[in-house]
C-alpha cells in the first residue's frame, strides 16, 4: 500500500530520471530549483505526462509501465492534484469547483452538493460556496483547490508549489493552515517546492532534485545536517530550530535560548543560516551579537572553498566558514568553541 | 498621418453616403415589402443560420484538432481548411460543382444511389455558404484554444473527467467569447456569400436566390430596389460588427478581473 515510482522521461531539454517511494501517511517533499523537473514528476504521477521508461505503482496497481503497455488515464487514477496557480475553474462557483470531480464521476447531483459543502466547511470556506474563484484571496483559492482535489477521495495527493502563488504576508498563515489540513489526510502525499522552509514545515521526508536527478533523500534533519554536495548545502543547508517564543526569545526543548529581533509569541521555528554564524575560540566579552553558545566541534567537512563545521552543545549548529578562516583559527575536531549569531540574522516562522 | 487616416475613413464612408444619397426613401418600404425581396431575405436568414450551425458543429472539433494535437502535415491541413478564405468564391463554387455535382467525384454516386442531386437546391446554398464561412470560425476558435491555459483542463482530467466532459464543462466556457465571435463572423460571411452560391446553387427565386443575388439581379432591372436592399444588408452587417466589438471589449474586462 505505497507509491513506488521510477520515472524516466524527456520533456523539451529536461531529461528526468528519478526513483522514490512514499508510504501511506507520509509526505515527501521534492525540493529543487525551477527547471529541475519537479512539476514533471507530479505530472507523471497524475498521468498527464506518460513515461518513456519506468513504472509507477499506486497501492499495488501499476498505473504506468511502458514495458507492458500499461497506462491508466489521469481520470482513472486515484490521485488528486493541487496545481501551482490552483487552476480553479473561473466560471464555476467554489461549490461547483469542489463538486466537479464527483459530478464527472456521475455522483448524483444532490449527493455531490452535500459532500462538496462538507469539504468546503472542513477547509474553512463556509460562506464562500457561491463565490467565483476570482473573488477569493490567494489563501482561500488554495483551500478551494485542496478541497476540490480531496473531494474525489484520492489515495495519492499531489501538491505543486502550494505556497508560491501567495505573497509573503499571507504565506506563513496559509502554510500553518495547510499543515493542519494535510494532517487530516491519511493517504500518500507528494509536494514539490523550491522553498526549504515549506519542505521543513510540511514534509516528513525530502528528496533533493537537481537537473532531473534526485541527489539526496532523507529526513529534513538528515539532509540539512549532512548535505552530500555543495549544491544541496546551498539549497537546504540551514539550521532549523524548533521552540516556543516568549519575551523576544525562542527556547528549545533542550533549554537553549535564541534571542530574536522581531517575533510574535507562540510555537515557532527559527532559521539560522550556516554562513551567518561566527566561530570564536574564546567567549566574546563584549559583542553586539545577542546570541553566544558554547559547543564542541564534532565534524569538519570541506565543500569547495568553504568548510562546514558541526558544533554540538546545548544548541547543535552547522556553521560555514571560509577555508582561510578555518586555517587561521587552526580548528580541529574536539576543539571547544563559541558560536555567535546576530539576532537580526535569524528568520523566524510560526509553527 | 492624420490626413491619410481621414482619406481612409472617407474611402469607406463615401460609398455608403452615395447609397443613402440616392436611396428612394419614399418608396423604400414598398421595395422592402416586395414579395421577391421578402423571399430573398427569409432565404438568406435561413441558409446563413444553417451554415453557421454547420460551421460550429464541424469547425470546433477541427479547431481543437489543429490547436491541441500533433500530426504530420498539420500545417498543410490548416492551409487546406482555410483556403476558401482567400480563394475567389466563384472558384470555390466551381470546385464544389465538380465534387458534388451530378457528374462530380462524390455527386455521381449520390445521384446513382439516392437519385438526389445537390446543385441548384437550397441545401446547395447552405453548402456553398458553409464552405466559405467555416474557416472564420476555425481560425478564431483555434487561436483561442492556443492561448488558453491548459492547467484547468489538466485539473479536470485529474478529477476524473473524460476528455469530452472536460472539454464541455471547462474548455468550452473558457473559449465562449471566441466561439461567439467566430460564429458571428461566419454568419456574416455566409450572409454576404455570392460567388460560390451563384455558381453552385444558381439563382432561382424562392430556392437559391439569397439577398446578395437579389441585389445583383435588381441592379439590372430595378436599380432603386437594389439600393434599398443594399442598404438593408449594410445595416445588418453594421449592427453585427458593432455588437461584436462590444462583446470583445466586454470580455477583455472580464478576463482582467479573473486573472
Amino acid at each position: 500500500m505505497t507509491l513506488a515510482a521510477a520515472i524516466t522521461c524527456e520533456v523539451g531539454s529536461l531529461q528526468l530520471a528519478v526513483e522514490f517511494a512514499v508510504q501511506p501517511g507520509e509526505l515527501l517533499a521534492i525540493l529543487g530549483p525551477n527547471g529541475a523537473g519537479k512539476t514533471t514528476v507530479l505530472r507523471a504521477l497524475a498521468g498527464l505526462q506518460p513515461l518513456d521508461v519506468g513504472r509507477i505503482t499506486i497501492d499495488d496497481t501499476v498505473v504506468d509501465d511502458p514495458a507492458t503497455d500499461t497506462f491508466v488515464e489521469p481520470a482513472r487514477r486515484a490521485t488528486g492534484m493541487v496545481f501551482q496557480q490552483y487552476a480553479l475553474f473561473p466560471h464555476l462557483s467554489v461549490l461547483e469547483n469542489v463538486a466537479f470531480g464527483m459530478r464527472a464521476q456521475r455522483v448524483p447531483k444532490g449527493e455531490a452538493r452535500r459532500r462538496a459543502y462538507e469539504w468546503i466547511d472542513r477547509v474553512g470556506l463556509a460562506g464562500h460556496a457561491q463565490h467565483r474563484p476570482g473573488e477569493l484571496s490567494g489563501g482561500q483559492a488554495q483551500r478551494a483547490a485542496l478541497a476540490r482535489a480531496l473531494a474525489t477521495d484520492p489515495r495519492l495527493l499531489l501538491l505543486d508549489e502550494p505556497l508560491s502563488a501567495l505573497d509573503a504576508g499571507t504565506r506563513d498563515a496559509v502554510r500553518r493552515d495547510l499543515r493542519h489540513h494535510l494532517a487530516s489526510f491519511d493517504g500518500m502525499r507528494v509536494m514539490v517546492t523550491h522553498d526549504p522552509v515549506d519542505a521543513f514545515a510540511l514534509a516528513n521526508r525530502v528528496a533533493i532534485i537537481e537537473a532531473g536527478r534526485i541527489v539526496q533523500t532523507g529526513t529534513f534533519e538528515e539532509v540539512t545536517a549532512h548535505p552530500r554536495s555543495r549544491y544541496v548545502a546551498d539549497l537546504v543547508g540551514v539550521n532549523l530550530v524548533h521552540g516556543v517564543v516568549a519575551a523576544g526569545a525562542l527556547t528549545t526543548a533542550t533549554g537553549a535560548k535564541v534571542v530574536l529581533a522581531d517575533a510574535s509569541p507562540g510555537p515557532s521555528f527559527a532559521v539560522i543560516r550556516p554562513h551567518s554564524i561566527v566561530i570564536v575560540r574564546e567567549s566574546p566579552l563584549a559583542s553586539s551579537a545577542r546570541n553566544v553558545w558554547h559547543g564542541t566541534i564534532t565534524e569538519i567537512d570541506r565543500l569547495g572553498d568553504r568548510v562546514r563545521l558541526r558544533v554540538d552543545g546545548v544548541l547543535p549548529l552547522t556553521a560555514e566558514i571560509t577555508v582561510a578562516a578555518f586555517e587561521a583559527l587552526a580548528l580541529q575536531r574536539g576543539d571547544s568553541v563559541h558560536t555567535t549569531v546576530k539576532a537580526t540574522d535569524i528568520e523566524v516562522y510560526p509553527a | 498621418m492624420l490626413a491619410l487616416a481621414v482619406v481612409a475613413i472617407s474611402f469607406f464612408a463615401l460609398p455608403l453616403i452615395g447609397l443613402i444619397w440616392r436611396a428612394p426613401w419614399s418608396k423604400a418600404w414598398a421595395y422592402l415589402s416586395d414579395h421577391a425581396a421578402v423571399t430573398a431575405l427569409r432565404l438568406s436568414l435561413q441558409t446563413s443560420l444553417w451554415a453557421t450551425a454547420l460551421s460550429v458543429l464541424f469547425g470546433v472539433p477541427l479547431a481543437w484538432l489543429l490547436a491541441r494535437t500533433q500530426f504530420p502535415g498539420r500545417s498543410a491541413v490548416r492551409a487546406l481548411c482555410t483556403l476558401s478564405m482567400v480563394l475567389p468564391p466563384v472558384v470555390g463554387g466551381v470546385a464544389l460543382f465538380f465534387a458534388l455535382g451530378r457528374r462530380g467525384l462524390i455527386g455521381q454516386w449520390i445521384y446513382r444511389w439516392f437519385d438526389y442531386q445537390l446543385p441548384f437546391t437550397t441545401a446547395a446554398v447552405v453548402v456553398a455558404q458553409t464552405f466559405v464561412a467555416m474557416p472564420f470560425l476555425v481560425i478564431t476558435v483555434e487561436a483561442a484554444l492556443r492561448q488558453l491555459d491548459t492547467a484547468p483542463e489538466d485539473a479536470a482530467r485529474t478529477l476524473g473527467a473524460s476528455r469530452w466532459y472536460g472539454f464541455r464543462r471547462v474548455t468550452l466556457p473558457a473559449i465562449r467569447p471566441a466561439l461567439v465571435a467566430g460564429a458571428v463572423l461566419s454568419w456574416a460571411r455566409a450572409l454576404g456569400e455570392f460567388g460560390a452560391t451563384i455558381t453552385f446553387a444558381g439563382n432561382y427565386p424562392g430556392t437559391t436566390q439569397t439577398m446578395p443575388l437579389a441585389v445583383y439581379l435588381a441592379r439590372e432591372t430595378n436599380p432603386e430596389q437594389a439600393i434599398v436592399l443594399s442598404l438593408l444588408m449594410i445595416a445588418i452587417s453594421f449592427a453585427v460588427l458593432v455588437t461584436l466589438r462590444d462583446r470583445w471589449f466586454g470580455n477583455r474586462r472580464d478576463t482582467a478581473v479573473l486573472s
